[in-house]
């Protein structure tokens, strides 16, 4: 192991909150990989077992239709997870490729590409992802992810594009275009590696947002392809099952609240430390 | 602020308007054929008249003919958005987009305001403080709460609140903007039963908002401290008060005027899921019904007032900013 991964892995244990952060998501990668395969979810209706109060076989009691809560939050974190995992995989990409083009390119490409960015990140995003949501029936999280990522990425574009103004005239990549090399080469080999930690910063950002708008979506009812992810839970609770109206509800209602608010301060924990850890700047 | 700047702002703000009507006439363009031919069908039955005569008729009620080339379809449609026609609702029977959106837009700008400005005020002043008095516990206590109500999405608080004082204690009305018992105009019953009504959603705003203000002025404004006219006034012998009010909090609140209207076109995106989870009758709440009754017309013509709204905060937030700080040159950037 190199030295900047054991510099980077100690900085991280020091900072309280990266390391907590990483903790709380490193539990829920392992509920959304492992989860599913230790127990398996029965979704049949029981309406003898509705209801129930958490007890050793139902660790968070039971919902409106007799089924496991817990076992569904677990099933739920496999779909809550993707979503984000390949939602920010996708804005990540698109981010990069439309900000480093522009920047490194520049000119009239330039000129194209920040008012196409512009124009993305005036129209209200929300509005149009519902309306989009409407229109294209979602049925899986890759598509539903894809989606998401088609209108988050402009706000990634634009400060990849003033990174690049900066990172273009410095020797390294001036000796690289003298040498002759491919824009596409110098772009991923040359590039990519000096935003990495910028990167992997933005990563865990967009997951954050895209599981938020997802939920959003969810619980709207506009995607309504998985009854275990959280969002759609909370929609369950609060428009079928009068989870809002019956106190015996209340649990069914709180824990997908509870692991969304878990999972978003952990990313923001994450974040945080990891931008203390890879900008040296910031270290105090 | 140069003219020539201010009228480069105006013109690319009109360009995106009109990219903004583009997209809303491609996304009607994607209504499936079926949703005109069923309406079609149970419009002639109703009328008792021909399917190709109601056919004719619902075309020209939502401006829209999927059987005519492109560009005739592009010219009528743009044609009725310079005549102010949105079309006629799909779900809502004899109303037109127009008229549902002149009743829901007030509702929405009202609960957007109202909490908008509240937090700001109370979030510029929290921020002030905590710049001030670095050493006391209302930085940490602060930066905590920044923290939790950014992690819980705005909509999820307010079912949370509705959930609470709305159900469980039943301080707070369940739904709608008032109760049909008063009547609307400028009295004191109605206002009062407005606000009461608005309670809960810009209630729901506020409390996620606040933090994010908070911080944000007190980034400011620790900037604002270390300027050499604010060492050279605490010199000359200025007290405290008046060193913290005038100022500092009035230079360090300047970045976040931007802000405040960028928020506003954020929260107006936003408005969605809380006017949904609230049933409260502004223009999210018409999204969200118009997008999941499939109501096209509807959808369109939301989306483009709710994007013209956007931009403009965006043109308005640029112009007032270069207005404030004439350090600030607009041909840049």
């Amino acid at each position: 192991m190199s030295q900047g991964f054991i510099d980077f892995w100690q900085t991280i244990y020091r900072n309280k909150k990266a390391f907590s952060g990483m903790i709380i998501l490193a539990i829920f990668i392992f509920m959304a990989i492992f989860g599913p395969m230790m127990a398996s979810l029965d979704m049949t209706v029981n309406f003898d077992g509705r209801y129930k109060s958490p007890s050793f076989a139902h660790w968070l009691g039971t919902d409106y239709g007799g089924r496991d809560t817990f076992l569904q939050l677990v099933y739920g974190s496999r779909d809550v997870l993707s979503i984000g995992l390949f939602a920010a995989l996708f804005t990540l990409v698109l981010g990069f490729v439309i900000g480093a083009v522009s920047g490194f390119v520049g000119g009239k490409t330039d000129t194209v590409l920040m008012f196409i960015t512009n124009l993305f990140l005036t129209v209200p995003s929300f509005p149009v992802l519902m309306i989009v949501a409407a229109l294209v029936q979602i049925k899986n999280p890759v598509m539903f992810s894809f989606i998401l990522a088609a209108w988050s990425w402009a706000p990634l574009a634009r400060a990849i594009r003033s990174q690049l103004l900066s990172l273009k005239n410095r020797e390294f990549i001036i000796a690289c275009r003298i040498m002759g090399l491919k824009t596409p080469y110098i772009l991923f080999r040359e590039i990519l590696p000096n935003l990495t930690p910028y990167l992997a910063i933005n990563f865990i950002m967009a997951a954050q947002g895209a599981i938020v708008a997802s939920v959003g979506l969810m619980m709207l009812g506009l995607a309504p392809y998985s009854p275990t992810n959280w969002g759609m839970m909370i929609q369950l609770a609060v428009q079928n099952t009068g989870g809002i109206f019956n106190p015996k509800g209340y649990i069914y209602l709180i824990s997908p609240i509870m692991c969304l608010g878990l999972f978003q301060m952990a990313c923001i924990f994450f974040s945080n430390g990891l931008e203390e850890a890879l900008n040296p700047r910031l270290r105090s | 602020m140069s003219l020539k700047g201010v009228l480069k702002r105006i013109g690319v703000s009109l360009i995106t308007v009109f990219l903004a009507m583009l997209l809303t006439f491609f996304l009607l363009r994607m209504t499936p054929g079926s949703a005109i031919d069923t309406w079609a069908r149970d419009f002639a039955t109703q009328r008792g008249m021909s399917l190709e005569e109601a056919y004719r008729q619902i075309t020209a009620m939502i401006n829209y003919n999927p059987k005519e080339p492109i560009f005739t379809q592009l010219g009528r449609y743009l044609g009725g958005l310079l005549h102010g026609n949105l079309g006629m609702s799909m779900i809502y029977q004899n109303v037109s987009v127009n008229e549902i959106i002149a009743n829901a837009l007030p509702w929405t700008l009202f609960v957007l305001s109202v909490s908008l400005v509240i937090s700001f005020l109370i979030g510029i002043n929290l921020g002030a403080m905590m710049a001030f008095k670095r050493k006391t516990v209302l930085d940490p206590i602060i930066s905590i709460y920044a923290i939790l109500t950014s992690s819980v999405p705005n909509f999820i608080v307010g079912i949370l609140l509705l959930v609470i004082f709305a159900f469980q204690f039943g301080w707070f009305p369940v739904n709608g903007a008032y109760d049909p018992i008063v009547e609307p105009g400028f009295n004191l019953p109605f206002i009062l039963n407005v606000l009461y009504h608005g309670a809960l959603p810009i209630l729901t705003y506020v409390i996620t908002t606040i933090g994010t203000w908070a911080l944000t002025m007190k980034g400011s404004a620790v900037n604002v401290l270390g300027e050499d006219y604010i060492v050279a006034a605490s010199i000359r012998g200025v007290s405290e008060r008046t060193l913290m009010s005038r100022y500092v909090k009035r230079n360090a609140m300047l970045p976040l005027i931007t802000t405040l209207a960028v928020n506003f076109g954020f929260m107006l995106g936003g408005s969605p899921l809380i006017e949904n989870v609230f049933s409260y009758p502004g223009m999210g709440y018409y999204i969200g019904q118009a997008t999941q009754q499939r109501d096209y017309t509807l959808m369109q013509g939301l989306l483009l007032v709710t994007s013209i709204a956007v931009i403009l905060a965006n043109l308005a937030s640029d112009l007032i900013y270069a207005k404030l700080d004439p350090r600030v040159k607009l041909e840049e950037g």
